[in-house]
């Protein structure tokens, strides 16, 4: 069953990143096998499928590793914590993938690698938050207190995120699809309006990769657990 | 007769800030090498003042870094954790410690402030109620964020390094709005036209305490 | 005074995967003196610092019930003293001021005259005015003894009551564990086959650790 529901996966995504890249552009789309054009991201647009996805997990997981800190600061479990560093972990390489796949696309959109873009800022806060994180966390032996600490750490980052969606916008005008200063309205993540068949993809996309992110956190704590284990016998 | 037990902990850190004499004169140091490296790098260019306002506050960030990254990392160097632990609860040597914080920055940042307008001269402010009010909110913004993180790092191995990697990120929103509201006082905006910008900084520190007191004492009790 | 109990219920207190000591429980009450003795490492000053509340056990429970009426462990510092290795006093303050701090931030009003009768029954009160950091260890073990005592505990903790004190201090020692066992309860952690003479009822700690 487990096996069949992750080979299962394993098709989706396939299928997701070969309709995300193969699906032709066109003009004036005549089925649900042909992509509309967005004027002003043309071919570009198709990082919709790969970026915003991997955004959206690295801020799920984020928020999961809050979640596990809060709940090791109720019970004291470790097990909680091995969630909370498993969760934060993944979240940093998908926060990594983000950024770069953003960069990418900003470099043939914008004419630059890095432009600042309240967006871009954010995402660069995020992985800093997520370095702070880890450095934190190895800066501290004690198995308990590092447990501690670092879950303290992740709720007092996590409570500022809210200010980034206030500050940001207001701080500096936007070049990214959907933000106030993008002139041609060309927002078709943030207001949800792209073509039928775009959508879609995009969602199956989303649920692809916020069901694979699960299954690696799974295999993670798997790991960590053994790990733990490992260490006492020791 | 018996005055509520945070202010007791305020009275001591400051009782104990004279005899030590610690922070006051390293913080001062560092404000005076600080602003001397800024005004040699300016030399006779002229710097547009939206620069000129990130760089005043470069220099209250880091100033702030150095001189609350010990708040209780004396106490735990000294062995006088337990016994703070053992006198009165974690909420009320938080609400004491953050008092003295505030009262630190506070002092710390009008200095900076005064020192800086008077050194540079193309930094004109025209809205003295904008600059002001930024300063005040964004020094108890800064308090607050930096007590709960002075905690963690002193619980922490490498303690004095690790504080402002820790600090940038959640203090980003707080800095950013207190640089533009800078900017707008230099413009001689109205105060109506940063009053987002306050609220903005209010409810930071308001979101930095409540978060800070839930989650002290699981920082301070071992 | 009034009727108070101290329970501690199945505590256990493990480092890391070590777990230093479990199912830790017992029960004083007023006029009772309660002695933990064991081996070096055996957890006797963490079993101090838990019952206290200073220190989070990783399970059980420690209650105090004065009055019949149960106090948070946050709340405990005005109806106990503790005297431990672990405790310092604030170097940059003299001894006398040391003693009023401690008083404020315990909340409670303490007269000039109860601080300056336990400095001289401790034999420091000449030393009130230096600053703690001048102190030599003995001296420090006085002072602590003072602030343990100053608000009249309820309950009163030593951890090695003797430790560091000459055979004058040690005496003084003697007649406040006889004293407080008499006045309210005495909980005290020592390897000293003399001190147990003090004791109603002792714990060993070597013995009933497992694992």
């Amino acid at each position: 069953m487990k096996t069949a529901l992750k080979s299962l996966l394993v098709l989706w995504l396939t299928a997701v990143i070969i309709a995300g890249i193969a699906v032709p552009m066109v003009k004036s789309p005549s089925g649900p096998l042909e992509f509309p054009v967005i004027p002003g991201l043309e071919e570009k647009a198709r990082n919709i499928f790969f970026h915003v996805p991997m955004a959206w997990t690295s801020v799920l997981a984020f928020f999961m590793a809050l979640y596990s800190g809060v709940r090791y600061l109720r019970s004291k479990d470790q097990d909680h914590d091995l969630r909370s560093v498993s969760a934060a972990g993944l979240g940093m390489m998908f926060c990594i993938l983000a950024t770069v796949t953003g960069s990418v696309w900003a470099k043939f959109n914008w004419g630059s690698f890095w432009n600042w873009d309240p967006r871009e800022t954010s995402i660069f806060i995020l992985l800093l938050i997520y370095g702070a994180y880890f450095v934190l966390r190895s800066a501290v032996e004690d198995e308990e207190k590092r447990a501690t600490l670092s879950a303290v750490y992740s709720i007092i980052a996590g409570v500022t995120v809210p200010f980034f969606v206030f500050v940001m916008p207001r701080i500096m005008s936007g070049l990214h699809p959907g933000s106030l200063g993008d002139e041609q309205g060309s927002g078709p993540v943030v207001q949800m309006n792209m073509a039928p068949n775009m959508l879609v993809l995009f969602f199956a996309s989303l649920a692809g990769f916020t069901l694979l992110y699960l299954w690696m956190l799974s295999l993670r704590v798997r790991t960590a657990r053994l790990e733990a284990v490992t260490n006492t016998i020791e | 007769m018996v005055t509520p037990i945070p202010y007791q902990v305020f009275v001591k850190e400051v009782a104990s800030e004279f005899r030590t004499r610690y922070a006051l004169n390293a913080l001062l140091m560092f404000v005076v090498t600080t602003l001397t490296m800024v005004v040699f790098s300016l030399g006779d260019n002229t710097v547009p003042y939206e620069i000129l306002s990130g760089m005043l506050w470069i220099v209250i960030f880091f100033s702030a870094m150095s001189g609350l990254s010990r708040t209780f990392v004396t106490e735990e160097e000294r062995g006088t954790s337990l016994t703070l632990r053992l006198l009165t609860s974690a909420t009320n040597v938080y609400i004491g410690k953050f008092l003295y914080n505030v009262v630190l920055i506070l002092a710390m940042s009008v200095f900076i402030a005064f020192a800086y307008r008077l050194i540079i001269d193309d930094f004109v402010v025209r809205s003295s109620s904008i600059f002001w009010t930024t300063i005040v909110l964004g020094g108890i913004g800064l308090a607050a964020a930096s007590t709960i993180l002075a905690a963690i790092i002193a619980k922490a191995n490498t303690k004095g390094t690790l504080f402002p990697v820790l600090a940038f990120p959640v203090l980003l929103p707080l800095l950013l709005t207190c640089i533009r509201a800078t900017v707008l006082s230099v413009e001689g905006a109205f105060f109506s036209e940063a009053f987002k910008d306050f609220q903005i900084l209010v409810s930071f520190s308001v979101v930095m305490i409540a978060a800070s007191v839930i989650v002290f004492e699981y920082v301070w009790n071992d | 005074m009034t009727p108070f109990h101290l329970e501690v219920r199945n505590v256990r207190k493990s480092f890391g995967r070590k777990v230093l000591f479990d199912a830790v429980s017992f029960d004083v009450r007023l006029g009772e003196s309660f002695a933990v003795t064991g081996k070096n490492g055996s957890g006797k000053s963490t079993l101090m610092k838990i019952i206290c509340g200073v220190l989070t056990p990783n399970g059980g429970s420690v209650r105090y019930v004065v009055n019949d009426k149960e106090i948070p462990l946050s709340h405990v510092a005005p109806h106990i003293g503790l005297v431990s290795p672990y405790l310092n006093m604030y170097e940059e303050f003299t001894g006398e001021e040391n003693l009023r701090l401690f008083a404020k931030i315990r909340g409670i009003g303490v007269r000039q005259d109860d601080i300056h009768g336990l400095l001289q029954r401790f034999g420091i009160f000449e030393h009130r005015n230096k600053e703690a950091r001048f102190y030599s260890s003995g001296m420090k073990q006085r002072l602590k003894y003072c602030a343990a005592l100053l608000h009249r505990p309820a309950l009163l903790f030593l951890d090695e009551p003797t430790a560091n004190l000459d055979d004058i201090g040690i005496a003084v020692v003697r007649e406040v564990m006889r004293e407080q066992r008499q006045r309210a309860a005495l909980v005290f952690a020592t390897n000293e086959s003399e001190d147990l003479s003090f004791a109603d009822r002792v714990l060993d700690l070597s013995r009933l650790k497992i694992g």
